[in-house]
């Protein structure tokens, strides 16, 4: 018999209503321990006094709320004790639950990982779960929310029954080679993974978007030293994260900071100014060299890239920052409250300093993060394991359209059907053999 | 005088007794077959024809193990066709038509031969079990007993069969011989669950009164390739099939007499199998279907008698008589003995365990049709393995070993279709008449038809089944095999010299063996001939299977990683006794489904119908909390 769980399901802290879940076959039993000695109703809420079992004495008074499996979340017996948000009343009621027989604290996850073995939810749906009590942005909950709903699986899901079908006409080729089966039967199975994968490449080629979602869009401010990246940085975190000083050369390191742009969780780094043709042998040169080296790096890697100019030299000289201009760059000239330079089209002028243009540079900076990663027809990929099994289930799909060889057709087939299995479910022989015999007259 | 004590009693003469009565004597164990009538032993009761899609390799298979179905099948074999020949050798599947009169024979001949096995004309009334349902031996129909540790039941269709032609209702087992009834009682009695199946035969039809200009003519392959390992080349002229196919009219017959169907008024309540459905199955099921295509299959090279593959049904004979008119060539037809279905019971399969010996009664096999399978290949493939384990059982108990600790042979998925089947049946059960089928085997390019000699030979000669000549044979092919292979990756050739030949490769400077070359889907053997000239040497035997070897290498490799996967699950061993309920998060269906396999490994659970990847994984959580505990304990 699994152990009865329970948790703190609110922050931890003074609030309102604190709520503790309690899920397991020993749910109800427990309840009536602490008091409650009527018919249990299923999805009813009874105020209860909360006794010790031992003691007898009050722990508080408050409402118990019933689930009866397998309606519940977790697919298990479940109540919920909506208390007093106090921290001394919740720890007196999680020790009393901790003392009752077959209980125990859950461990992290726990909650959704029975939910997941009850098949209330499945894998990707899990995962959306913890994305969603994750969510810092109102674009990450939609996202994750989507996932709960099953956008994604059901996405996944009408692939794999495609090819699964395909696959059951390429075995019925196989299986039933004596038979007379029509003419050429399996041709548009081919034409059907073909256009399974051209919505495979749409879906995986996304800009990350779902993952960016999830994880963080990443912007560099990258420009020659002294341009004032650090003071933008601090001016968008609105906090002083970064050093700041004339010297040129004082970030050597990357600075991050995390925020949210129209809904869009952002990761702004600051880097190291570029000025490598500038520096020398000695060991602080080297220092810098290296912040210099991960400054480009980190700008190769970025999604978006704000490449700030210094407005007090000519920006035809600023040749460093001048080069790494490519469709991620967003142009942006610093100090305009230093000088007063006429800057070209395309250029967005701004004072880190004392503010002035940083709104022109947030709304070019959310217009960016809408086209890039803005809404689209079908659910985004949220994480790196559905993008690596897409990525191989293409892959299989691709050599299964392209293969001549019936049975290495087929294997592809096979494993393409599997990766994508891998990511919510699995699918059966027995299943194909249903297609096969319900479309075909097989058999002599 | 017939001693009366035996280390293995099999029990019925057809496919799978026969594969394994032969394989329990191999192994040197003192065998008794006890069949009702020693002229029956090896007849086709259906389809004159071995092998097939997944048929064949299973066939392959046994011979690796040196049964005798594909050594009888290159005695009798008249026509001979590799199915699939264009579609990759994994898949391709050796079949033959059979002359049944020369297929017989040739079984009797080759378990007449057979050193160890004595044949006992009788019935099989009951089976002896200790106290602890421990086999101990068998009464015969004419009351007689024998004693043995181990009984092989391969009793097909004749557990309380019921023929049904029409209306008619005629219990036995095949058309004129009775049924068993008591051994039905006698599994019954022992709680064994059991189900009831059905399946169909079509007419036997006069050759001399069929119109064959009317027919398509349909040719064996021009050089038949044989079955058997051991068999270099087909002695036996080889004939022809034909081709002719229902019409309108046919239909409408049929259509017309659906309330005499005894499928369709309810009279027949057995599972038939949907690969093979009848006549008016297809008729129903497939109503837009204008046609469907019937073999006209040659029953023997002397044999007057045609065998109409495709249409079995169960209609009366008069309706039978119209239906058969209406077909191309068949206008004038006579017709021998009439279609009919059959109905009989089976045991649930999951009441086995993987060596097919019943857990409920220690030394007691099933094997074949009893298990819920259909043709010749499947239950001769169980027939070998249940034989095999039983003489390994019985020797076991002799050396005072117990049969718990007995040696055992088993073979899994990874290894054989020997093992799909038997995980299959023992796993799933068998919902409807189970049929192999290429595409139940996962690993299918790596099981081939061409290579079970590579995958099992050496395997059965561990266990003690393949006799001399076989292990001959096979010492002398695996080492030309080795020679030829080693031979192949070792020379190897830049892809300037390669160019001088006029073979284009990537201009990449990589030295390439023969054997990478031959993965090139435009370099072919002899291009390499002319680069090497020492390949010569190579036979086109050993050449052919090194070609094979070669193109399906790189899918080998991530096969390789699956099989891995695969037997990590299958060494985690679900206990006997294990309580699913104590799992907590299990389904009640779950719960049950698991209960009526209970799965030896949880790679055995995993593959159990409606058993989720959510319940495989709290299976295998509770499996090791549940291992650790008790080495805890310990």
């Amino acid at each position: 018999m699994t152990d009865t769980i329970y948790a703190l399901a609110t922050p931890s802290g003074v609030g309102g209503v604190a709520v503790i879940r309690v899920s397991g076959a020993k749910a109800f039993s427990g309840l009536e321990q602490l008091g409650f000695k009527k018919d249990i109703k299923p999805r009813q809420a009874v105020f209860v006094s909360f006794r010790d079992p031992v003691s007898r004495e009050t722990l508080d008074k408050g409402l118990a709320l019933p689930f009866r499996a397998p309606a519940s979340f977790t697919g298990e017996d479940v109540v919920e004790y909506h208390l007093h948000g106090s921290p001394a009343v919740v720890n007196r009621f999680m020790e009393v639950l901790s003392r009752l027989e077959g209980y125990r604290l859950a461990e992290p996850g726990e909650f959704t990982r029975r939910a997941f073995e009850n098949e209330k939810l499945d894998l990707t749906e899990a995962e959306a779960v913890a994305d969603l009590v994750h969510a810092q942005t109102e674009l990450q909950r939609q996202q994750a929310l989507s996932q709960l709903e099953g956008d994604l699986s059901a996405l996944y899901r009408g692939w794999s029954r495609k090819i699964k079908k395909g696959l059951a006409y390429l075995e019925a080729a196989i299986d039933f080679a004596d038979e007379d089966l029509p003419e050429d039967f399996d041709a548009p199975v081919r034409a059907d993974f073909k256009g399974i994968i051209s919505e495979m490449d749409e879906h995986l080629s996304d800009n990350n978007k779902g993952e960016r979602l999830r994880d963080g869009v990443h912007v560099a401010i990258i420009g020659a030293p002294n341009a004032g990246k650090s003071t933008l940085l601090n001016a968008f975190a609105k906090r002083e994260m970064a050093i700041v000083s004339d010297i040129e050369g004082t970030t050597r390191d990357i600075l991050e900071a995390h925020l949210d742009i129209a809904g869009y969780p952002v990761i702004l780094s600051d880097t190291a100014g570029l000025r490598p043709s500038m520096l020398g042998q000695s060991d602080q040169d080297k220092i810098e060299s290296e912040g210099i080296r991960r400054a480009v790096e980190r700008a190769e890697i970025a999604d978006i890239v704000i490449l700030l100019f210094n407005a007090e030299k000519d920006i035809m000289s600023q040749q460093d920052t001048l080069s790494l201009i490519d469709e991620r760059s967003i142009l942006v000239v610093n100090k305009s409250d230093k000088a007063d330079s006429d800057v070209e089209e395309g250029y967005i002028k701004i004072s880190a300093a004392n503010g002035e243009g940083l709104y022109a540079l947030f709304d070019a900076l959310s217009e960016r993060l809408k086209i890039l990663y803005g809404k689209r027809v079908t659910p985004s990929l949220t994480r790196q394991r559905h993008r690596n099994a897409l990525e191989c289930a293409r892959e299989h799909l691709y050599r299964a359209v392209t293969g001549a060889q019936p049975d290495l057709v087929a294997e592809d087939a096979r494993m393409a059907m599997r990766e994508l299995g891998r990511i919510t479910g699995r699918v059966d022989v027995e299943d194909l053999l249903d297609v096969i015999f319900s479309d075909f007259c097989i058999g002599k | 005088m017939i001693p009366r004590e035996y280390d293995v009693i099999v029990v019925g003469g057809g496919h799978a007794g026969c594969e394994a009565a032969a394989a329990s004597a191999r192994m040197g164990a003192k065998t008794a077959l006890v069949t009702f009538d020693k002229e029956k032993i090896g007849v086709m009761s259906c389809n004159p024809a071995i092998g097939g899609l997944g048929k064949g390799h299973l066939v392959r298979e046994i011979d690796a193990l040196d049964g005798i179905m594909a050594r009888a099948i290159d005695r009798a074999g008249i026509q001979y066709r590799i199915l699939n020949a264009s579609k990759g050798a994994a898949v391709q599947g050796p079949r033959a038509q059979a002359d049944r009169k020369l297929y017989r024979e040739a079984i009797q001949d080759i378990l007449a031969n057979q050193d160890n096995l004595d044949i006992i004309e009788d019935g099989a009334e009951d089976i002896v079990l200790d106290e602890e349902n421990a086999v101990k031996g068998l009464i015969t129909s004419s009351g007689a007993e024998i004693t043995a540790p181990t009984v092989v039941i391969t009793t097909g269709t004749f557990l309380r069969g019921v023929i049904h032609r029409g209306i008619e209702q005629i219990p036995a087992g095949r058309v004129g011989e009775k049924p068993s009834i008591g051994l039905a009682e006698t599994l019954e009695k022992l709680g064994f669950p059991l189900g009831r199946l059905k399946t169909g035969t079509p007419a036997r039809l006069r050759a001399d009164t069929i119109n064959w200009e009317k027919c398509k003519e349909q040719p064996g392959d021009d050089v038949p390739v044989p079955f058997s390992f051991l068999t270099e080349k087909i002695e036996v002229p080889q004939i022809s099939c034909y081709i002719t196919h229902t019409t309108p009219d046919t239909h409408k017959i049929i259509r017309d007499n659906l309330d005499k169907a005894p499928l369709y008024s309810g009279q027949i309540k057995g599972t038939g199998p949907r690969y093979c459905p009848s006549i008016e199955d297809k008729v129903t099921r497939f109503a837009d279907k204008e046609s469907h295509q019937i073999f006209l299959e040659p029953e023997g090279l002397d044999s007057n008698l045609v065998y109409p593959n495709g249409i079995s049904n169960a209609l009366p004979a008069d309706v039978q008589e119209k239906m058969l008119r209406s077909i191309p060539g068949l206008e004038n037809v006579e017709i021998e003995e009439w279609a009919y279905a059959i109905e009989y019971d089976y045991v649930d399969p999951r009441s086995l365990n993987r060596t097919l010996e019943t857990k409920k009664a220690p030394g007691l096999f099933l094997a074949g049709q009893i298990n819920g399978t259909t043709g010749y290949e499947e239950a001769a493939a169980q027939g070998l393995m249940a034989g095999l384990n039983a003489a390994l059982q019985a020797r076991a108990i002799k050396q005072n070993v117990s049969r718990e600790t007995a040696p055992v042979f088993t073979l899994d998925r990874s290894e054989a279709y020997v093992g799909v089947l038997i995980d299959d049946l023992i796993s799933r059960g068998a919902p409807e008449p189970y049929r192999m089928f290429t595409s139940r085997a996962e690993y299918r390019l790596k099981l081939r038809a061409d290579n079970a000699d590579q995958r099992l030979t050496d395997m059965g000669i561990e266990v003690g089944c393949v006799d001399t000549e076989r292990r001959e044979a096979w010492a002398h092919k695996k080492r030309d095999l080795e020679n030829g292979k080693a031979l192949a990756m070792s020379l190897k050739a830049t892809p300037n010299t390669l160019k001088e030949h006029g073979l284009t490769v990537n201009m990449d400077g990589q030295h390439r063996t023969v054997f990478d070359l031959l993965r090139y889907p435009d370099i072919s053997w002899v291009d390499l001939l002319a680069v090497w000239p020492e390949l010569e040497g190579i036979s086109p035997e050993i050449r052919k299977q090194i070609e094979i070897d070669a193109l399906y290498s790189g899918y080998m490799e991530r096969q390789e990683a699956d099989i891995k996967a695969f037997k990590k699950d299958e060494a985690l061993k679900v206990p006997k006794d294990f309580d699913y309920n104590s799992v907590g998060s299990l389904s009640n269906e779950v719960i049950q489904k698991l209960k009526q396999a209970r799965p030896d490994t949880l790679g055995a659970a995993s593959r159990i119908a409606g058993v989720t990847p959510a319940a495989v994984i709290s299976l295998l959580r509770a499996i090791k909390n549940n291992s650790s505990r008790q080495s805890d304990a310990a």
